[in-house]
């Protein structure tokens, strides 16, 4: 164990956490609207290369994450026509989603394996990041990063606080309720897609832009799914959102590091313990749901149709 | 002439197959509390949906105060000073009291000022109500408050009311009239739902009658009697069902202190009921919704499962046997909610003729489905109970709420059954059909069937049951002789004012 | 304005004609984008779903049409009953692997004995390993309600680590060099599946694909476990008040797609690829569910629609030797596929109108 330095785990613990986050946020955003989108792994991918294509094209990463953001947003359009206006089946419409978003990028893509990306600059953030051990870990990240947590508080403050926000929650629990009042159901189901599309593109970027950081087919190795494992681990509220991203993250930097520490379990059985771990959480959460009071939003997954 | 508040002038709303309403015309005085009287179907609903928005007129013309109004949505008849009440409440189960009303106003205060003054408006007309509390932990009757108060707040002029009285006890309709009451006295109108003719005598100072989206009357119902405005409803003279004298036979259904927790995170559940019925009697069971009726018919039906001893079907222990090992023993039910529940809506009514009918009438051998017999039986349903429909291969969610629901029944009582438990069995259903639902479950138990029927609606239980019971809050009255209870008596039965603080208006 | 108003049933000219419509405007969209890549699209749609059935080679090619489609009809059966009764599997990819990597260990395990029973406990073997994999999912469903969409495609994850560290360890040729991957079974007699009539391509996991659409057809037509899966699918409530225990359910579908998936990676890796290698799987788990979906979850459709897949595979496979096409293309190319056809399914359900009378304030 001599070669893994804890400083340096618990750094890149931020940064192997946060595509999950931004996955994982703006999906639990979408369900809370009661919409389920099961393709965050096809925005991601598509995120990933629509980041990385415009990435080393413009040379400006920054341009990168927002090409990722509207591109992973326009293609989450195409899940809410067909869910929200044309009224297909969530779940099918989702895994059509992933599969498509799987064959656009790995087509997109093609010229662009074995290029390097653009270089981006972590943003150290003045006098904290100088903190002994505290500062390498905490304060010295790419500035997607602290954006990502930014975007927590951003989400908690909606959902919480804002009109909107209870407009959003109401809409997910009852949408016939919600469209007797006079509330626009499907324009609202849109607008949230939407932003989940946002947030799993620039997770998928963060992937490609920042901490691999190449292309490579099928780079998102599930992250997507993890993503969503992660929002009913959390029960739908951002803070254990991000508790739940940051506790996966430090399980995939641990075995990576075990992997490069030279452990002596086979590599395979290391590359495992994410997705089984995710199974553990999920097995967890779903016995422990049956007495506690946290609740998926009554109307997740539904189909809306106003009847006249 | 006083200024009219709401004048409606040749409303009219088609959709596909059906004219909902047709030509319809009235006027509401301020301070009025005008009812609209139909029959399911008739097309109250739709009528004031376009009052407040939710659906635009093919034709015709509304004005409030004399100015036109045309609201394009429920935001622009709430800003016109329109308020509703919906029958299906507009709610939020897992929202509390004060973010539910926040939702139903234009423009609400931040959620603590709002708090402050939902507990003022709630006090000052008699409906109190605690802002933090979910939703979802109210009863029926404190859900209605949070609506009401939701329009109080806006102090609209004229509040739509929508069948308000079927989900409350006789001593809870006697407060919320109060309420209403006083509201008229300050100027507020009131549109007032019903198909429940002595709350209109009650109540009301004008009345508009609709017949298949016509207006066919209009008239002051403290000037008719009840029977007369039935049959203005109806269209014509109705026969009250026969029922033939029996002695009870030997006990068909036992239940023992039965307790099951409701499968609803916001359900109810039920504890320590206790009943029997014997052949050829019918036990009638009332009581407000959300008292556990759901899941008495789960439980005596099968689906939700309770102890070996708790339920007994003629002598056998049944506690733990599903819906396929009880039919066996000869129970039959009819839950409900017809679309989803007791008939699949896309399936044919073949298939839902097999959905519970294929153990008792032998339509499936060795697993094995016989597709021939399936469609007699169906066929045999729709001769025997009158179902409207093109065929029998159509889908069960293109019949009318009353064909299906005369389908379902029917289907349940042609299995030769010892036990038939109902729950609901006429809701939403037209006058006609009702009568024929009921008819048949009469005709059955004076065939020696044992009938559980639980309903909301209290005129119909009295009809028909010979003895009584109520559940409330998940417990079950003792059982008492139907004849000679006064509706103060049953109200009681039925929790009184259900634990609610009584109006101090 | 436009608006949409369920019709009071399902029309069924329109379900049949869906897929047919979607396979169309899909072609025109591939079109397209082989156009935005730089192909004659018209050339590269002859090259797809021509030449494979008529083209010079042809003879070739058709038989390479079974031996696609048999995987994906296997598993596309098992998963239409599932999907039928809103059971989501979608971590076939995984069984898949497990099957074939149980049908392996036994043929590995008996090598080099001869002997008749070989390949039948390799059959047993792959759908059991299948099987069990499957019922991971649906019995943490089942005991604890845990979602089996994550949980089967986690699974997925981790049965490439499995089949990687079998094909590199446990499983890897002693007499191999030291190159990874296991022993060649289409070379071991006892253990092969190999074509029943040469040059047909027919194997007996096509065989076993035909059984398994005729036993979906009769189930879900005539016996009361496929009228219970049906009903599941449309209303649950109505599922549990007709008596169906949908846990029992449950385990039915995901068990026995787990046990389809399971046989057709043995099939595959006793015949057409014969070795566990690291790359062995490549996606007929994900297809597949774009097969079941194309097929309308009927068994009869199923068959075609994988036949067509089948031949998109090949196809796509001839336009990246002749016209240099990404592979990838085939793949964006069947994802437009099930979104046309489900966006198409409207149609079905509702017909859609112009006019006035619409519903305000929601829509």
């Amino acid at each position: 164990m001599g070669g893994i330095d804890p400083i340096l785990l618990l750094a890149s613990l931020m940064v192997a956490s946060t595509p999950i986050l931004l996955a994982a946020l703006g999906e639990m955003v979408v369900e809370r609207a009661g919409v389920l989108n099961l393709g965050v792994e096809g925005m991601m991918i598509f995120g990933a290369i629509c980041g990385f294509a415009v990435g080393v094209g413009t040379g400006s990463p920054s341009l990168g994450f927002l090409a990722a953001a509207l591109g992973a947003a326009a293609l989450s359009m195409l899940f809410g026509v067909l869910t929200q206006i044309l009224l297909s089946n969530q779940v099918a419409s989702g895994l059509a989603l992933t599969l498509f978003g799987l064959g656009l990028s790995s087509l997109v893509g093609q010229s662009y394996s074995g290029i390097k990306a653009p270089p981006s600059l972590d943003f150290d953030i003045p006098l904290l990041s100088d903190i002994p051990v505290l500062g390498p870990i905490l304060f010295q990240h790419h500035p997607m990063v602290y954006l990502s947590i930014l975007l927590v508080i951003g989400v908690w403050v909606l959902l919480r606080h804002t009109r909107a926000g209870l407009i959003l929650r109401a809409v997910g629990e009852s949408h016939d309720a919600a469209h007797a009042l006079g509330y626009k159901v499907v324009a609202i189901r849109l607008a949230a897609i939407a932003f989940g599309g946002a947030l799993a593109g620039l997770g998928g970027a963060f992937i490609s832009l920042v901490r691999v950081p190449q292309w490579t087919e099928g780079m998102t190795a599930g992250a997507g799914w993890i993503a969503l494992a992660i929002v009913v681990f959390a029960s739908w509220r951002p803070w254990r959102v991000l508790i739940g991203a940051y506790l996966f993250g430090g399980v995939s930097v641990l075995q990576l590091n075990l992997q490069a520490a030279g452990f002596k379990v086979p590599v395979q059985y290391l590359a495992m313990s994410p997705y089984l771990i995710t199974i553990l959480v999920l097995v967890l959460m779903s016995a422990r749901r049956r007495s506690a009071t946290a609740q998926a939003p009554a109307d997740l997954g539904k189909t809306f149709h106003a009847s006249s | 002439m006083t200024e009219m508040l709401l004048a409606i002038d040749g409303l009219t709303k088609a959709y596909p197959g059906v004219v909902a309403n047709d030509d319809v015309s009235f006027r509401v005085a301020p301070g009025e509390v005008h009812a609209l009287l139909g029959e399911n179907g008739a097309g109250k609903s739709t009528l004031v949906k376009m009052i407040y928005g939710l659906v635009k007129p093919d034709a015709g013309q509304m004005s409030l105060h004399g100015a036109p109004f045309a609201p394009a949505t429920p935001h622009a008849a709430r800003a016109g000073g329109v308020a509703m009440v919906f029958q299906h409440f507009s709610l939020f189960e897992a929202l509390n009291v004060a973010e539910n009303v926040a939702l139903g106003m234009e423009d609400p205060p931040k959620l603590r000022d709002l708090a402050a003054r939902i507990r003022q408006v709630s006090e000052d007309y008699g409906l109190p109500l605690d802002p933090s509390r979910l939703v979802g932990d109210l009863s029926a009757g404190e859900r209605q408050r949070v609506e009401i108060v939701r329009c109080l707040l806006q102090d609209p002029k004229l509040l739509i009311m929508d069948e308000p009285t079927s989900v409350l006890t006789p001593q809870e309709v006697d407060i919320l009239f109060e309420t209403l009451r006083k509201l008229s006295s300050e100027g507020t109108a009131i549109l007032y739902i019903s198909h429940k003719l002595e709350e209109i005598r009650a109540l009301c100072d004008g009345a508009t009658i609709l017949r298949r989206g016509k207006v066919v009357a209009s008239c002051d119902p403290r000037e008719k009697t009840a029977r007369e405005l039935a049959e203005m409803m109806v269209g014509a003279v109705l026969t009250p069902p026969e029922r033939a004298g029996r002695a009870p036979g030997a006990v068909a259904l036992e239940v023992e202190g039965l307790s099951v927790a409701s499968p609803n995170a916001f359900g109810t559940s039920l504890k320590q009921v206790s009943f029997t019925v014997q052949a050829g009697e019918i036990l009638g069971i009332a009581g407000v919704a959300g008292n556990g009726q759901d899941e008495l018919l789960a439980a005596l039906s099968g689906e939700l499962k309770a102890p070996r001893d708790a339920v007994r079907i003629g002598g056998a222990a049944a506690g733990h046997l599903g819906p396929v090992a009880r039919r066996r023993l000869g129970l039959v039910a009819a839950p409900e909610e017809r679309l989803g529940h007791a008939a699949v809506p896309d399936m044919s009514l073949v298939e839902n003729a097999v959905l519970s009918g294929w153990l008792r009438r032998g339509l499936a051998k060795g697993g094995f489905i016989n597709w021939t017999l399936s469609r007699a039986f169906a066929e045999e349903i729709v001769e025997n109970f009158d179902v409207r429909t093109p065929g029998t291969h159509v889908a069960a969610r293109a019949l009318s709420g009353g064909n299906l629901q005369k389908f379902v029944i029917g289907r349940e009582i042609s299995q030769q059954p010892e036990v038939i438990v109902v729950n609901q069995p006429t809701w939403g259903v037209d006058a006609s059909a009702a009568a024929a639902i009921r008819q048949a479950l009469l005709d059955r138990a004076a065939g020696g069937a044992a009938v559980v029927a639980i309903s909301q609606d209290l005129d119909e239980l009295l009809e028909i049951s010979d003895r009584f019971a109520a559940l409330n809050e998940g417990r079950l009255t003792a059982p008492r002789p139907a004849q000679g209870l006064t509706v103060d008596e049953i109200g009681l039965m039925m929790g009184g004012a259900h634990g609610m603080e009584v109006a101090h208006v | 304005m436009i608006r949409l108003v369920r019709r009071p049933m399902p029309s069924r000219g329109w379900a049949l004609a869906t897929p047919l419509l979607a396979v169309l405007l899909t072609m025109i969209a591939g079109g397209l984008l082989f156009a935005a890549l730089g192909k004659d699209p018209l050339v590269a749609i002859r090259t797809i779903f021509w030449d494979p059935i008529m083209g010079k080679n042809a003879f070739y090619y058709r038989s390479q049409l079974p031996v696609k489609a048999a995987p994906l009809v296997l598993i596309a059966t098992g998963l239409a009953l599932g999907f039928r009764a809103g059971i989501w599997n979608i971590g076939a990819e995984g069984q898949y692997i497990v099957g074939a990597l149980c049908g392996a260990a036994v043929g590995l395990g008996f090598y080099p004995a001869e002997g008749w029973y070989i390949f039948p406990l390799m059959v047993i073997a792959g759908a059991l390993g299948g099987f069990l994999w499957a019922m991971i999912p649906a019995l943490l469903r089942v005991t604890f309600g845990t979602s089996e969409i994550l949980v089967s495609l986690m699974l997925v994850y981790v049965a490439e680590n499995l089949l990687a560290s079998m094909a590199l360890g446990a499983m890897k040729n002693p007499d191999g060099f030291g190159f990874p991957g296991s022993r060649n079974l289409s070379q071991y007699p006892a253990a092969a599946n190999l074509e029943i009539w040469p040059g047909t391509g027919i194997h007996w996991g096509v065989i076993a694909a035909l059984i398994a659409v005729i036993c979906a057809y009769v189930v879900l037509a005539r016996h009361l476990l496929g009228f219970q899966i049906k009903v599941t699918g449309l209303a649950p409530r109505a599922a549990r008040f007709a008596g169906v225990d949908p846990k029992r359910l449950i385990v039915i579908c995901l068990g026995v797609s787990g046990a389809l998936a399971g046989l057709a990676g043995m099939f595959e890796v006793s015949g057409p690829s014969g070795i566990v290698s690291i790359d062995f799987n490549v996606g007929y788990g994900f297809t597949a569910i774009i097969v079941a979906f194309l097929g309308r979850l009927h068994p009869v459709g199923i068959l075609l629609a994988a036949l067509l897949m089948a031949l998109t595979y090949i196809g796509g496979g001839i336009a990246e030797g002749q016209l240099g096409l990404p592979s990838a293309a085939i793949l964006a190319f069947q994802g437009m596929l099930l979104f046309f056809l489900l966006a198409l399914d409207v149609l079905t359900n509702f017909s859609i109108r112009l006019g006035s009378g619409q519903t305000r304030g929601g829509v």
